[in-house]
């Protein structure tokens, strides 16, 4: 058991642990609504246009998890704005902006993390440092765990509503439009908070991966919320293992195991996966070329028995 | 039990000041199967989403029951196309059913025992009890449309507005989708149903409304559903574009 045990004796593990574990749970847990939602499309833009706002307050206030924190709030506000603003007065349609501002914002924030004078390694933001959490990141990640996750338990049946159809749930008096633009403040800050972990570019990872394996499995909505955070968390701690054993990089170990998870589904689900499809339609071939070979047989000794009379 | 009404007085409802439902007064009672027939474009979703308010009500008053309804209201349940719902979500049709509760019960309320009963009974009386565990997409048109009948009893409406329910259903599931909001209708409740097959309508209706931007013509199918009113009914709409541009064709010559 050495093997499993000794990663513990640093302590900067330990923290690694701990982060990846709440991190890989919330945004587990959030990605049932992403996926039954459809945002991954806007969850990936957001993500990506965290940076320049991650790269200003660098610049400006230096580096400590509260100042990365609020520049990257405030740069995904922008950007969620900008796309409304866009996509509003203009014939360009919301996708289209969405694309369009998270390319150029990811360009900015990279622009602006050159010319930053401290020298950070751009590579923390984009792929994640787990092994690197500070006190004070680990209390950003506690406090969004404690702000996204009892807000999305005691909101579950108005966003099941919501998810569901949303002109059913707004003609039984579920409040849409405030819903929704909780759902996306809850989506930046769960995204915020796995930036430490795996980074801009692979945020959308644990953000999707964990919902989609269930959903590929069950037929039920509480079992993606709650399998979704199980998933998230223990895939998120064993890219970590992963990535230590093998001194490989945390952040493409954690969302790869992830992937691995996704594609062990997608292959062998009982229920959704492609190889029990098969093996379903094969039954039912088989089952055909069964009951086709006994009408033939009986046809045959019919036949067989009017030569001989 | 005393039969509720549906009163609707001078209801306008208007998308950036073009009128798309205009000055509807309709008195509707209790225990009827009602088909609302109508071009596309007549205004009919926008007539439903305006009883629920889904959109917001230029002038009118809708009265249920004696009192004045805005927006959202257990009594009054809409149920849109079939074609809007992603039957692929993650649910049962119990599960789906039991999203009818949600309303009266609130965000946090329990879901206590008299909630598993209205949900069972309205399985039952949908016909869908032997179905209920299953995922919604394992479900025929006609059982799927039953299936949000059933939501809607849950819920414990009595107004059901259906957006054209009977659109893509064989014969066999029509029969019996009619049965069942006949049943629905028997039970005292108004059943509401924009249609598109008017070879359907006796059978399945025992009143109509002409709808075409303005009201055309309501009454009992015996006697409103005439060659006429669906000629004046089904004829240019009064409201169009085309017959604005026509109009200023028309004015510039």
């Amino acid at each position: 058991m050495n093997w499993l045990t000794e990663p513990f004796r640093h302590e900067f593990m330990q923290r690694a642990l701990f982060g990846c574990a709440l991190i890989g749970f919330t945004n587990g847990v959030l990605s049932a609504f992403i996926v039954l939602r459809r945002l991954a499309l806007m969850a990936d833009a957001m993500a990506h246009s965290l940076l320049p706002g991650v790269a200003v307050a660098l610049i400006l206030f230096g580096l400590a998890p509260g100042n990365l924190f609020f520049g990257a709030l405030v740069a995904a506000l922008l950007v969620g704005l900008g796309v409304q603003v866009i996509s509003g007065s203009s014939r360009i349609k919301e996708d289209t902006s969405l694309g369009l501002l998270f390319a150029c914002s990811f360009s900015l924030g990279l622009v602006l993390l050159s010319l930053s004078p401290s020298q950070v390694n751009v590579t923390h933001y984009l792929f994640g440092n787990i092994l690197g959490l500070s006190d004070g990141d680990l209390w950003i990640i506690y406090l969004i765990s404690f702000i996204v996750l009892p807000l999305l338990v005691a909101f579950q049946r108005p966003l099941l509503m919501l998810m569901f159809e949303p002109s059913i749930a707004a003609s039984q008096g579920v409040l849409v439009k405030p819903l929704n633009y909780m759902l996306i403040g809850l989506l930046v800050l769960s995204m915020i908070s796995s930036l430490q972990a795996v980074g801009v570019v692979l945020a959308l990872g644990m953000l999707i991966a964990p919902a989609a394996t269930i959903y590929l499995c069950s037929d039920s909505f509480a079992a993606m919320f709650w399998g979704g955070g199980i998933i998230g968390m223990l895939g998120s701690c064993a890219g970590l293992f992963v990535s230590y054993w093998l001194n490989l990089p945390s952040g493409a170990c954690i969302v790869l195991v992830l992937g691995v998870i996704f594609f062990a589904a997608y292959l062998f689900s009982p229920k959704y996966g492609i190889l029990s499809k098969f093996l379903r339609r094969r039954h039912l071939h088989e089952e055909s070329l069964a009951r086709w070979e006994e009408r033939n047989s009986i046809d045959r000794a019919v036949r067989s028995q009017s030569k001989e009379n | 039990m005393t039969t509720h009404h549906l009163e609707i007085k001078d209801l306008t409802v208007a998308y950036h000041r073009v009128p798309a439902v205009h000055h509807v007064s309709v008195d509707l009672r209790c225990g009827h199967c009602v088909a609302l027939l109508g071009p596309n474009g007549a205004g009919k979703t926008t007539f439903f989403k305006a009883l629920v308010g889904l959109v917001p009500k230029e002038t009118g008053t809708i009265i249920f029951g004696g009192h004045g309804k805005v927006g959202a209201d257990t009594d009054i349940a809409y149920l849109p196309q079939r074609s809007v719902i992603d039957w692929d979500f993650p649910i049962t049709v119990r599960g789906m059913v039991e999203m009818g509760r949600y309303m009266r019960i609130g965000n946090w309320g329990r879901f206590g025992k008299a909630d598993a009963q209205a949900v069972d009974l309205a399985l039952r009386t949908m016909d869908l009890a032997d179905l209920a565990e299953r995922q919604i997409s394992a479900l025929s048109g006609g059982q799927q449309q039953r299936a949000f009948l059933a939501r809607s009893l849950a819920q414990e409406a009595h107004v059901f507005l259906l957006d054209e329910p009977f659109t893509g259903l064989d014969k066999t599931a029509q029969d019996l989708l009619g049965q069942a909001i006949r049943k629905l209708a028997a039970a005292g409740n108004l059943v509401i149903a924009a249609h598109h097959d008017l070879k359907s309508v006796p059978e399945l209706f025992d009143q109509v409304i002409f709808l075409n931007g303005e009201l055309i013509a309501f009454g009992d199918t015996h006697e409103v559903f005439s060659e006429e009113n669906i000629a004046r009914a089904y004829r240019t709409h009064i409201f169009s574009g085309a017959h604005a541009h026509d109009a200023a064709l028309a004015g510039s010559k």
